[in-house]
């Protein structure tokens, strides 16, 4: 390392102070997420009949490297489907404190009814609450468990702590973020 | 009251105000370093306590004062106390013989706090007491990295303060004094002209003692044990060196000490090579007296080198312990040797000419080492010579 060396490192210092930082300011400004980041999970619907993609089959569960997901199916009420097959999931937790967000489960699911979404911000005091059941996860459910509580609390819409570049992947069909 | 008393008080006062501007001075270095740390590395920096994080230095004081202060079983109560004390104490003291402008600019008293004829040489000694502080601070933790640590650190204080002494050599001899202020003879005639004075009739000394220079700032960067000399603070290697064992309002002080050290270092810088409290004289073309403010230039010449120090840290990675010491006693202390013999030979055999031919040779010199220095820095970067044939066992050189 010449003295050349240094002098360029120290003119490379420099120009970097006149720049503008690239740090996100999260709480204040909103965190651009990739298009493939996984977050919380999504149960999505049909967008036509607005049936329950989920058939119940517990393929999720099976494929959970993390055991964080518990299905309990049952048979479908024909005269008023919850979904087009056979069976319904009638109880779908999944257990964020366990959950790896691998994306597993959204690839084992034969009719792509558990998806991971964009939400990420689940921090919460107690461990009851990180089970999501399917009324957390159902597609029009906007915002974390702690996010809508917050929310409430204020008398405010859920302010998702995200912004999207390149829009909704495809397969969040019937998701809507503001 | 007696005249006596009135002088004890009133060097107590200004000493009390010397002590306050640099602790908030350095306070606010700390803040000032990272947001700058910061900006160079394309982040904010610290912005959350207060407006534009203006309070943090009062927040990292607070957490120090209340953080708990451990004490180690092992360690020498006393020594271990006294270290952190030693180190800032040695670090306030110095600044108070450094000028910062005319006799009696400061509301009819002198902007010193104590003058003595030894002037820079009483400078340097107290701040050379500081490694007293480092490694007693190591050796009385009781615990085996601190005392590395301490020896590390005094062994690398110690080399780079002979480089910093010689290479001021050059200036004492052509400044003729070691005050900062005009010396007189007992007849009352003029002896000599102090630092500030010379600089002010002959021209800044930077202009005759570049390479005297050079060498003053890099033995600074070591005394301050600031990057790329912060071998003393090594997390990565010995732990934390000396301080290890310190925690909450002595680690804190062992810290300030450092950061008044800098300013200190700065202000040296400033009063021997850059003219001191005086600005440049062609200045006074453009606003009359522009040049005599009081304190203005001081601290815009001390500022700009503590940007110096931040940005040099933002730059440059840490030196391995063995090329630091290569790199100050191959290269440092002999060339400051070169530049003392230059200058007193130029003084010696000049006869009637100028000064500006030592500026000229100082210059060439400086010069001449930053071209060669991809030559030159093998000499002190490289471990001996490997023969051939010559079997070596791991472990270092």
């Amino acid at each position: 390392m010449g003295v050349l060396e240094i002098a360029k490192g120290m003119g490379v210092t420099l120009s970097k102070l006149f720049q503008k930082p690239v740090t996100v300011s999260y709480p204040e400004q909103r965190a651009t997420l990739q298009p493939r980041f996984r977050g919380r999970h999504i149960l999505t619907r049909h967008p036509g009949t607005g049936l329950e993609k989920c058939i119940g089959c517990s393929l999720c569960a099976a494929a959970c490297p993390a055991y964080a997901i518990y299905v309990e199916a049952a048979e479908n009420d024909p005269a008023a489907p919850v979904s087009p097959g056979e069976r319904y999931a009638k109880v779908y937790e999944i257990n964020m404190l366990r959950c790896i967000f691998c994306g597993m489960c959204e690839e084992a699911c034969p009719t792509g009814a558990v998806v991971l979404g964009n939400e990420f911000e689940m921090a919460d005091y107690r461990y009851r609450d990180f089970v999501y059941g399917k009324e957390d996860m159902l597609v029009g459910v906007t915002g974390s468990l702690p996010q809508r509580r917050e929310a409430e609390r204020k008398g405010k819409p859920v302010r998702l702590g995200f912004q999207l570049e390149g829009g909704v992947r495809e397969e969040l069909e019937g998701v809507k973020y503001q | 009251m007696p005249d006596w008393l009135a002088t004890l008080l009133i060097s107590l006062l200004k000493a009390v105000l010397v002590v306050l501007g640099l602790l908030t001075t350095f306070a606010y270095m700390t803040l000032v370093e990272r947001r700058l740390l910061g900006r160079m590395q394309l982040r904010p920096g610290p912005n959350r306590v207060g407006p534009m994080g203006l309070l943090q230095p009062a927040a990292d004081a607070i957490k120090s004062i209340f953080k708990e202060d451990l004490n180690v079983t092992l360690a020498d109560k006393l020594v271990y106390t006294l270290a952190p004390i030693v180190a800032i104490g040695m670090a306030l003291t110095a600044f108070g013989g450094l000028p910062a402008g005319p006799a009696g600019s400061l509301f009819g008293e002198n902007p010193w706090v104590y003058n003595l004829d030894a002037g820079i040489l009483a400078l340097l000694a107290l701040t050379s007491m500081g490694v007293y502080g480092i490694f007693l601070g190591g050796w009385a933790s009781g615990s085996k990295y601190p005392i590395l640590g301490g020896l590390r650190s005094s062994a690398q204080m110690i080399s780079y303060e002979l480089g910093m002494g010689l290479s001021i050599l050059g200036l004492l001899m052509l400044v003729g004094t070691t005050s900062f202020h005009k010396t007189f003879n007992d007849d009352g005639t003029l002896r000599a002209l102090g630092f500030v004075e010379w600089q002010a009739t002959n021209g800044w000394l930077i202009l005759f003692q570049a390479l005297g220079f050079a060498l003053f700032l890099i033995s600074s960067f070591a005394e301050t044990n600031r990057t790329p000399f912060d071998l003393p603070e090594a997390e990565q290697e010995i732990v934390a060196g000396y301080l290890t064992e310190y925690s909450a309002i002595k680690w804190a002080l062992f810290q300030m000490a450092e950061y008044v050290n800098m300013i200190t270092a700065s202000a040296v810088m400033a009063t021997l090579f850059f003219g001191g409290w005086k600005g440049p004289q062609f200045l006074n073309g453009l606003i009359p007296g522009i040049s005599e403010w009081p304190l203005i230039w001081l601290i815009l010449k001390i500022a700009f080198f503590l940007f110096l120090f931040i940005w040099v840290r933002a730059t440059l990675p840490r030196l391995r312990y063995d090329q630091l010491m290569r790199f100050g006693w191959k290269l440092v202390l002999p060339l400051a040797l070169a530049n003392t013999v230059m200058t007193a030979a130029f003084l010696a055999f000049r006869g009637q000419g100028g000064l500006w031919l030592l500026g000229v040779l100082s210059f060439a010199g400086l010069l001449a080492l930053l071209i060669m220095s991809d030559r030159v820095r093998t000499l002190w970067n490289q471990p001996t010579v490997r023969r051939e044939g010559e079997v070596r066992l791991g472990g270092g050189d």
